[in-house]
């Protein structure tokens, strides 16, 4: 009797939240979704059309997707798995060795880095990266050879630019699960003679299994849709060497004004995030 | 039974979420206040256009009482900008009264039905005859109706630093007939005052249109008529020779290092710096750029350069092998235009009206170092002495072309930027880029919108 009846009036008080979902988030999705199966353009057309998946059938013959899809893995991989990921994590480990005054002043400068708004992080590694830039100051004044990495290995320069930006948070989600092993699991280790490499290995990694799941999936979905930094330091170029799927969409959306192909690289995007996704959550739920 | 009072609660939030987002949408349309978007400069030293329209502003609301004008610069690069207004004139709410067109744009937004057509206005005024024929041309949608009203036009040529110049062996009024003695002038340079950048050609998508028109059109429609787009037959033109001579042009200057470094090409900021910092610095040597930069240069500009009038030159740029009419020259331009959203498209023109007396077109000519599309701001002595240079650029109207006024014209654009940005790196040779420009043409305008030459 009394789980019949309640279930509607139970969800009363969501009510709020539901309408504000709807109207705010499922809203836009939705009219996105429609989007991407027209040919809607934002000048240069009397009237829109719905062309079905022709969008995506460009996409998949695109050239320039393809590249844009490479590319992205490719910023992806480098930036949030290999350099946030295992920065973050060496980061933490080292702390904890740390004397105090060393590991407010490494926290802080990390933190820092991560605190700043994403377009004033890109205008700075550009101006690092410049050919006549910060980076080359300093290797000029060490009497080594210059770099133009902007230009010649852009996509390697906005890595390391994510790599900078984003570390800080693999590092405090690091620091919160290294500080949550008991004390005595790291005594019996140490009493069983397991230092070193075989101790990360066997008892660090093993306990922290879900924190890595979980700055993994938040690390990759964040760097997926990283925008501004490569915005402000490349806008995509030179030709389109650092162009992402973000800026791809942008550039196919905003300047070459077709709305619809652009939203329909966007839904792509979010395919590639949820493959991502679906992989690091079928590691969380496997038991060690 | 208590959860039944809830059911007020939760009408009351989705009435107060609702209103409150209607209110707040409806701030926008107050029937007395007229809403103009123009750009503003990224750079904050250029406040030429908010300067002007703060004494229309005046002026317009002293002579209509209880009217106010609402100004809306949108700072931002011209893309951004572009974009920015036509997301704007999606919506009633959103949409200015009176927007700053590039004509460039025009008739893809014409087509978009983003615009008002002004004919009937524009016949009940006197002004209108004062308008040369090709600037009236210029805001004509493809419906033969008139969209805009041109506040001034620009031309191009090569501006070129004499005192470098000299050092290299080539005169004060240095001239060149073909595009050949263009770059043997740059290869001058390169032997003779090493260190010094010896021409400029803009190039790649970073420098946007501007490399469409300052750079590589600037030597397309010097190989022949009807380069880009073959009126008779309604197409784009594809495979053309001068297209692949044109992106050789390109290509020859960055291989052979006669421009700046590709890196430096590229960048977003390369206009800025050209006019800011390598002309002023003596850093380049020619540039072929607008008619405008000396305006850049005055007292009251970004980047003040008191001997300018003395160090620059300027030559007409040549056709390809000298053939008549022996110079080329694009021209470019905004008009002001009403939204076709506006809800008062009435005191909309009579603003235009205002901003178009001919004391205040002059004044913006000036300003900005625009070249005149009115009889009686082309006489004015003030237009004619404001800047050095003013009788020549305006003299290059006769041989200038207008861009192709079609709609899908922005997107052409993206792709020749994209051309000339890859032969810039020595990603593609010419024919290469040439065949990509191609295949792009081919999905933008459809196989049956391109004709092969």
């Amino acid at each position: 009797m009394t789980a019949s009846r309640p279930r509607p009036l139970r969800w009363l008080p969501l009510a709020p939240a539901t309408a504000l979902a709807l109207l705010f988030l499922a809203g836009p999705v939705g009219y996105c979704v429609y989007l991407a199966f027209t040919d809607t353009q934002l000048t240069g057309q009397a009237t829109a059309s719905f062309t079905g998946l022709a969008n995506f059938r460009r996409a998949v013959a695109d050239p320039a997707f393809r590249n844009a899809v490479l590319l992205t893995l490719v910023f992806t991989v480098l930036s949030a798995l290999v350099g946030q990921n295992t920065l973050g994590l060496a980061l933490a480990g080292l702390m904890r060795r740390a004397s105090r005054p060393v590991r407010t002043v490494t926290g802080t400068l990390v933190v820092a880095a991560w605190v700043l708004p994403e377009i004033v992080a890109g205008f700075l590694m550009y101006t690092f990266f410049h050919r006549q830039g910060t980076l080359n100051a300093v290797l000029a004044w060490l009497h080594l050879p210059q770099q133009n990495w902007l230009f010649t290995l852009p996509i390697l320069a906005v890595s390391f630019a994510n790599v900078w930006r984003g570390t800080a948070f693999s590092m405090l989600v690091y620091s919160a699960a290294l500080a949550g092993i008991p004390q005595e699991i790291d005594e019996a280790a140490e009493v069983d003679g397991a230092r070193g490499l075989r101790r990360l290995w066997h008892i660090t990694l093993p306990l922290i299994r879900r924190s890595i799941g979980t700055n993994l999936m938040l690390n990759t979905l964040q760097t997926l849709s990283v925008f501004g930094l490569i915005w402000a330091m490349t806008r995509g170029g030179p030709g389109n060497r650092s162009q992402t799927l973000p800026v791809f969409m942008y550039d196919q959306a905003f300047l070459k004004a077709l709305i619809g192909y652009g939203t329909a690289v966007a839904l792509l995007l979010l395919l590639v995030g949820a493959v991502f996704a679906t992989a690091y959550v079928r590691l969380l739920r496997e038991e060690v | 039974m208590r959860p039944t009072r809830l059911v007020p609660l939760v009408v009351l939030t989705v009435v107060a979420v609702l209103s409150g987002g209607l209110t707040g949408c409806g701030s926008g349309t107050d029937p007395d206040t007229l809403k103009v978007a123009y750009q503003r400069s990224t750079d904050n030293k250029v406040q030429i256009m908010d300067g002007w329209l703060a004494g229309i502003k005046k002026q317009f609301e002293r002579e209509h009482p209880g009217r106010k004008l609402r100004l809306i610069p949108i700072q931002a690069s011209l893309d951004d900008y572009y974009a920015k207004v036509q997301q704007m004139m999606r919506s009633p709410r959103t949409a200015p009264d009176v927007v700053h067109e590039d004509t460039f744009l025009i008739n893809s937004d014409i087509t978009s039905g983003y615009l008002r057509p002004l004919d009937d206005e524009l016949a009940g005024w006197k002004d209108w005859n004062r308008f040369a024929a090709t600037a009236k041309a210029a805001a004509r949608g493809t419906d033969g109706r008139t969209y805009g009203v041109p506040d001034g036009t620009d031309t191009r040529g090569l501006w070129f630093n004499k005192e470098i110049l000299a050092r290299a062996g080539l005169p004060a009024d240095w001239h060149p007939r073909t595009w050949d003695d263009v770059l043997d002038a740059a290869r001058a340079v390169k032997r003779a005052v090493p260190g010094v950048i010896p021409l400029n050609v803009y190039s790649g998508k970073g420098a946007g249109e501007a490399t469409s028109m300052q750079g590589f059109e600037m030597l397309l429609y010097g190989t022949g008529a009807d380069p880009l787009y073959a009126p008779a037959e309604k197409k784009w033109v594809t495979g053309s020779r001068g297209f692949r001579d044109a992106l050789a042009f390109v290509r020859t200057v960055y291989a052979e290092k006669l421009g700046p470094e590709p890196s430096d090409a590229l960048d977003p900021k390369v206009t800025d710096r050209v006019v800011g910092e390598w002309l002023p610095e003596g850093r380049l040597a020619i540039a072929l750029d607008g008619s405008w930069l000396g305006k850049f240069w005055q007292p009251n500009g970004s980047r003040p350069w008191p001997r300018w009038p003395q160090v620059m030159g300027r030559a007409a740029f040549p056709t390809q092998d000298g053939h008549a009419p022996g110079r080329v020259s694009l021209c470019g331009g905004w008009t002001w235009s009403i939204s076709a959203k506006s809800g008062k498209p009435g005191l909309a023109w009579q603003l235009i009206e205002t901003m178009q007396t001919p004391a205040n077109a002059t004044a913006w000519a000036v300003a900005d170092g625009q070249i005149a599309v009115r009889d009686d701001v082309a006489a004015d002595p003030a237009y004619r002495t404001a800047l050095p240079g003013t009788d020549f650029f305006t003299e290059l109207v006769q041989v200038s072309a207008y861009r192709p006024a079609l709609p899908a014209y922005a997107q052409v654009s993206h792709a020749i930027q994209e051309a000339t940005e890859s032969v810039t790196t020595g990603d593609a040779d010419p024919a290469t880029a040439a065949r990509r420009y191609d295949e792009r043409l081919a999905s933008i305008a459809g196989a049956s919108g391109v004709t092969r030459r």
